[in-house]
């Protein structure tokens, strides 16, 4: 008797790991690494992207952040021993070489890192933030705007990611303004509002009216001396409703969702995804205009939604330049 | 170009953005002279800023009073600091040992306290911060007064610190007691100074000053708080701190290059002068550098400094 409820225990036990086990399976994992934490602007725009599909498709969604260099590659094989379905992340510089090295013995397993690299077969895809194409028509408002043909912008550090950004204000601004000329500081810092003020003091008072802040800082200098500025990665108009004209928005929401689809669908594959961030998949907008809706005059918004719809037709490609810019 | 740099409005300019600038160095490298001239190099300062940085900022957030703000950032700063005097002074660590575990804890507990607060909200929230304060009548002084006199209400108060803290130091018993102390914590014990008792006292004052240094980023020269907000600005307080051979007047001196010549590189930059970017940002740490070298060679170390105190012990 003792044997055989013995066996019945032991059916039981092992009947219920597989079923849990099982029951585990049914439910989509997506895990996010970062680098820094998830306060930082860039991480945060993923963070946000995979709270809100893990919330809206009922997955399981885990994230690590502040994950040094030398601790990256153990925390992506913790995530894909662990068994999760998609692994998604920071992997600018310290996270690049860890993170393929570990999704190589993971071939079944989805992973998609923000890269300035190639994407890897069979199963590695990179992402890249892509707002050049609202900050184009930043440009092209601040050129139309602009009483004294001066415009600023003060970003982090020049890499790609940044100068594309400054390059596209600029064009959109030359586009409708031949005579504009544009300053840039780099304040050599991604989270310094102190610095980024002063820079931005030095242009107002160098004559710059229209300020692009790639930077948290920019809008209270703008205040103190009633100029206008744009907000860069997320709609940051209520930190100052009176100054921001609209903002340059990094929606990671498209990506992650098709991510998932394609995952559940069988169909992903290592490739780059960054279209999936521009504005045609609406991976990036040009915030709402809030209070400036009603000051904006009607031929700048005019010109702002014709160029919206040639961009998300196709028929207009905002120019990619990753080269340094420098004051005129 | 040339034009632009001898413009009246440049140099009013840059008068002004060197003072803003320079008062989160000045107000710390007086905090870590007090402490180092009683004999202990407190590393936690980098921390404890960025600590303050974060305490005061949600202390106002919270309340909407910024003057309770200050004196939260002065408080954790006091208890951080006295935290750093348990391990170093009453326990005799290494210095830097522990001065640098304070900087990663306060750091760390910084964001924590922070997000519990806040949450991780995509726009930061913000604090109705210090206004600039203009003195009547000298600020309508033509050419100087806007820059000088049109400053934030705690810049004031760091300029009217620098010959407080000189006089402090150099003109009452009981900076006489600290100096004295900081040489030979031996002879100060003989004539019946507490020793370990005076030096926690003096990382307290530093510690309220490095609380405050920090607060004044998050609360008058920005309405935010962000991490990493202090960046690197108490390092260069230590190195300020050797550079005016520990005292507070050439300390300062140090402090106010240092904001000159970071508010001038910006400017630079927005003038439109074609070298790499890296060269502008490299400026004021690269005279700091240069600075240091020239000064430190002459530098008196206080004799006391990094050595813990024990009575019964033979020290030097």
């Amino acid at each position: 008797m003792k044997k055989v409820m013995c066996l019945v225990m032991v059916g039981i036990l092992c009947c219920v790991t597989v079923f849990s086990q099982a029951a585990g399976k049914k439910q989509f994992q997506i895990a996010a690494i970062f680098q820094t934490s998830i306060e930082e602007p860039w991480d945060g725009a993923i963070h946000q992207a995979c709270q809100k599909v893990a919330k809206e498709l009922n997955l399981k969604y885990e994230y690590s952040e502040g994950v040094a260099a030398a601790d990256f590659e153990k925390v992506v094989r913790e995530y894909s021993e662990r068994g999760f379905d998609f692994i998604v992340g920071d992997a600018f510089l310290a996270g690049e070489e860890p993170s393929r090295r570990a999704a190589k013995d993971y071939p079944k397993i989805a992973y998609a890192f923000g890269s300035e690299f190639s994407p890897q077969a069979p199963n590695y895809s990179v992402f890249d933030n892509w707002i050049h194409e609202p900050a184009y028509l930043s440009g092209v408002i601040a050129g139309m705007m602009t009483k004294t043909n001066t415009l600023g912008i003060v970003a982090a550090i020049p890499i790609p990611e940044v100068n594309r950004l400054a390059n596209a204000f600029k064009k959109g601004a030359l586009s409708v303004n031949p005579r504009v000329k544009v300053k840039i500081t780099y304040i050599g810092s991604w989270f310094d509002p102190p610095k980024a003020k002063e820079a931005a003091v030095a242009m107002i008072e160098g004559g710059a009216d229209y300020l692009f802040a790639e930077r948290f800082g920019v809008f209270e200098a703008a205040k103190e001396a009633k100029v206008f500025a744009f907000g860069n990665m997320a709609d940051q108009n209520s930190l100052a409703p009176d100054v921001v004209v609209t903002s340059c928005v990094w929606d990671m929401y498209p990506l992650i969702r098709k991510s998932v689809d394609a995952i559940r669908n069988g169909s992903w594959s290592a490739k780059n995804l960054k279209d999936w961030s521009m504005m045609a998949a609406k991976g990036s907008y040009l915030a709402s205009y809030h209070g400036f809706d009603a000051k904006l005059p009607v031929k700048v918004k005019t010109a702002v939604s014709d160029l919206t719809k040639k961009i998300m037709n196709g028929s207009f490609t905002v120019p990619v330049i990753e080269t340094e810019l420098v004051s005129d | 170009m040339m034009a632009d740099i001898f413009s009246a409005s440049f140099i009013t300019g840059l008068i002004g953005a060197t003072l803003r600038m320079s008062t989160p160095i000045i107000l710390a490298t007086l905090g870590e002279i007090i402490t180092e001239r009683a004999g202990v190099l407190n590393l936690g300062i980098e921390g404890i800023m960025l600590f303050g940085a974060a305490s005061g900022f949600l202390a106002t957030l919270a309340t909407g009073n910024l003057w309770f703000g200050i004196l939260m950032a002065a408080l954790s700063g006091v208890l951080l600091a006295l935290l750093m005097s348990f391990l170093a002074v009453n326990l005799g660590l290494s210095q830097h040992v522990a001065g640098l575990g304070i900087t990663i804890f306060a750091s760390g507990l910084a964001m924590f306290i922070y997000r519990k607060a806040v949450g991780s909200p995509v726009v930061p929230p913000t604090v109705h911060p210090f206004s600039p304060l203009a003195i009547p009548f000298l600020s309508d002084i033509p050419f100087i007064g806007e820059s000088f006199f049109k400053q934030y209400f705690l810049t004031y108060i760091t300029w009217a610190l620098i010959p407080l803290v000189s006089i402090f130091l150099f003109r009452t018993r009981f900076g006489l007691r600290i100096r004295t102390m900081g040489q030979n914590p031996f002879a100060a014990d003989t004539v019946g100074v507490n020793v370990n008792r005076t030096r926690t006292i003096c990382l307290a004052i530093g510690g309220a000053l490095f609380g405050v240094a920090g607060a004044f980023l998050t609360l008058a020269h920005q309405n935010m708080f962000l991490i990493d907000v202090v960046g690197g600005r108490g390092w260069i307080a230590i190195a300020m701190t050797i550079f005016g051979n520990w005292n507070p007047l050439m300390g300062s001196l140090g402090g106010l290059m240092f904001g000159f010549l970071d508010a001038l590189q910006l400017r630079l930059q927005s003038v439109g002068i074609h070298l790499p970017i890296h060269v502008f940002l490299m400026i004021p740490y690269l005279m700091t550098i240069v600075a240091l070298v020239g000064v430190s060679r002459k530098a008196t170390v206080p004799a006391g400094l990094l050595k813990p105190y024990r009575r019964e012990e033979k020290g030097g």
